[in-house]
């Protein structure tokens, strides 16, 4: 065969190819479903998207250090968070490791969130209150080290990127009991449907 | 005559609560005695509304004098758009809460949002991703729903050592009630196709917080809405126009107002509101996570803190209740602390996952009372008492309080909320 015949025959076969997936994907409409969203682009989706993962899922490219941050929270969070994240009108970042069995547990970064990449996820979508996502991922980087190295999650010199902000064990990583298998419902009076095929 | 209407009240319980039916006996009689009163009076001078034209025809209704001093419950804040207020639950009556009134919760302020450049965007694990603008919605089959929606921190001060000295809606008016009316999630999950993996979806809003929440996808295919309307008109800023999630039963945070993003994953991303906040902390320092159903609750709104009885005789006791597993099946009024209850009357239609009124006559003698209401939902789930709560809960956990709750009626008229 030759080259001609074979790439008129390839676009045949990758013409029906697509008239096939197009006839699926027509077949596969609900009739009576409007469809009247457009298709989104990767492009239109990359400048929407800034959903961070607890596996690190989104994290940006670029890095900050602990140094970096301590300056960034002078500057930019310590009216409200208090000295080195004890607190202040706003929540305490740092300590409490350790106090959430007692009698006055304080919940903070440190001592209650099971995974560090959500906070990058936070800091950049909503911090500073009074200009949210105003911090460059670098100065969120340089923070996220900061305010875990004030407790010792990270080293006085650490520097965080995608990484190694995604390897870092929180202490309170096993600390948290999904209810999925309660069907999300934790309320103490909850009666337990009858298991499927149980006598 | 009212001799004649003592005699026929059945006691139900003790306290004086009386059977039910009490209710349907006073209203006959209400009537008849205006009845009388209008073929009794004498020529009298007319008020002075009926001797001017009134006012003229306008816009947008607005309230009377006196029912514009209702308010919703606002804190002082150190950020004012950062905080809740509530609704005042013991100033208004029936199931629907005016629009206005419905509480707000806010992370970083009410944005105002355009309705022609705000898109809705579907994507992650989806065969294609789509933008849906809010004119493209307004175009899709819609359906209406009675809902209660209830943040998961209201009555959190049940949880305090001493009772808290507050009116029924400062302690509980994180809770509405409303008709909502949109598009179901399920039809804009098909349209963009779910692939196998699916199966948490990542709600976030278009406010300064840009909140987000991870939801099961078994709760978005379930029953949940995008909601666009409420109580008939277009939602209002501060309940997220032009769109928000609405998720019947679950608590207020994951129903994302000012909805612009939806994305499809595999697992939750345990973003900051699904750990740091809207966990529960249990005494032993572990916490339960996506505790999202809220459970069966009630409470006595009239009387109740705030709202004092002006004598003995004849009262209604009457209140709300509600779960988020589906409807009421009873509600019960106790008027001596807990130890005999009578069952209310609900008024209909009972609609599951909505607020549901009860209604209990009563004859109070004069002496000391303490009033109580505990519901069942659907499932036969019975509202905890307090103590059997913070035993299982203890006392830091914050969220999903749904404790029976306690008025405390003194032999002058005054109502106190205490622990019964």
């Amino acid at each position: 065969m030759s080259t001609p015949d074979r790439v008129i025959l390839g676009g045949v076969a990758a013409l029906a190819l697509s008239c096939a997936a197009v006839y699926a994907h027509l077949n596969s409409r609900r009739v009576d479903s409007p469809q009247l969203g457009r298709p989104a682009s990767p492009d239109v989706i990359r400048r929407m998207d800034i959903s961070v993962g607890a596996d690190g899922g989104g994290l940006p490219p670029g890095a900050g250090t602990v140094a970096q941050g301590r300056a960034t929270y002078a500057a930019k969070c310590q009216m409200c968070h208090g000295e080195a994240g004890t607190g202040g009108i706003a929540d305490p970042l740092t300590g409490g490791i350790g106090s959430l069995a007692t009698a006055k547990p304080v919940k903070t970064v440190a001592s209650y969130w099971p995974y560090a990449p959500p906070l990058f996820d936070y800091i950049r979508r909503a911090m500073p209150l009074t200009a949210p996502q105003s911090l460059k991922d670098d100065e969120v980087y340089g923070l996220v080290a900061y305010l875990l190295s004030v407790d010792g999650i990270v080293a006085p010199d650490a520097r965080l990127d995608a990484g190694s902000l995604t390897r870092i064990r929180m202490p309170n990583r096993k600390g948290f009991i999904s209810l999925e298998d309660r069907d999300f419902d934790g309320n103490a009076e909850r009666i337990a449907p009858p298991v499927e095929g149980a006598r | 005559m009212t001799d004649d209407r003592r005699d026929r009240e059945v006691p139900v319980a003790g306290g004086g609560l009386l059977h039910r039916r009490a209710l349907l006996m006073a209203g006959a009689i209400t009537g008849g005695g205006l009845a009388t009163s209008v073929f009794a009076a004498g020529r009298s001078p007319p008020p002075a509304s009926m001797l001017q034209p009134g006012a003229a025809l306008s816009g947008y209704g607005a309230r009377s004098r006196s029912g514009a001093a209702i308010q919703r419950i606002v804190p002082e804040l150190p950020f004012p758009g950062t905080g809740s207020s509530r609704t005042p639950l013991q100033l208004l009556e029936g199931t629907i809460t005016p629009n206005g009134l419905h509480f707000e919760r806010h992370h970083n302020g009410v944005p105002q949002i355009d309705p022609a450049t705000h898109e809705l965007l579907v994507h992650g694990l989806v065969r294609q991703p789509l933008l849906f603008r809010y004119e493209d919605l307004l175009r899709y089959p819609r359906e209406s729903r009675v809902l209660f929606l209830e943040c998961s921190g209201n009555s959190g001060a049940l949880g305090a050592p001493e009772p808290v000295q507050a009116s029924a809606g400062q302690l509980n008016g994180l809770v509405s009630g409303a008709e909502w009316t949109g598009v179901r999630l399920s039809r804009l999950l098909g349209e963009a196709g779910l692939t196998g993996e699916a199966a948490w979806v990542q709600a976030e809003g278009a406010d300064a917080a840009g909140m987000v929440r991870s939801i099961p996808l078994s709760i978005c295919l379930d029953d949940a809405m995008v909601a666009l309307f409420q109580n008939g008109e277009p939602l209002r800023p501060e309940q997220g126009f032009p769109m928000r999630l609405l998720l019947p039963g679950i608590e207020g945070n994951a129903s994302v107002k000012w909805l612009r993003r939806l994305k499809v994953m595999a697992a939750p991303a345990f973003s900051r509101e699904e750990t740091s906040k809207y966990t529960d902390l249990l005494p032993d320092g572990k916490a339960e996570q996506f505790s999202l159903r809220m459970g069966v609750k009630s409470i006595i709104l009239n009387p109740s803190y705030g709202l004092d009885l002006h004598g003995a005789g004849y009262q209604e006791i009457s209140g709300l209740a509600w779960s988020g597993r589906g409807s009421i099946r009873k509600v019960e009024v106790s008027a001596d602390g807990g130890a005999t209850w009578g069952e209310a009357a609900l008024g209909g239609p009972v609609l599951p996952k909505a607020l549901t009124r009860f209604r209990m006559p009563w004859r109070w003698n004069g002496a000391p009372a303490t009033l109580m209401s505990r519901a069942t939902d659907e499932t036969g789930a019975v509202q905890p008492l307090r103590a059997a709560w913070l035993a299982q809960s203890g006392a830091s956990k914050g969220y999903h309080s749904n404790v029976v709750q306690s008025w405390r009626v003194q032999a002058d008229g005054k109502i106190a909320h205490v622990y019964a």
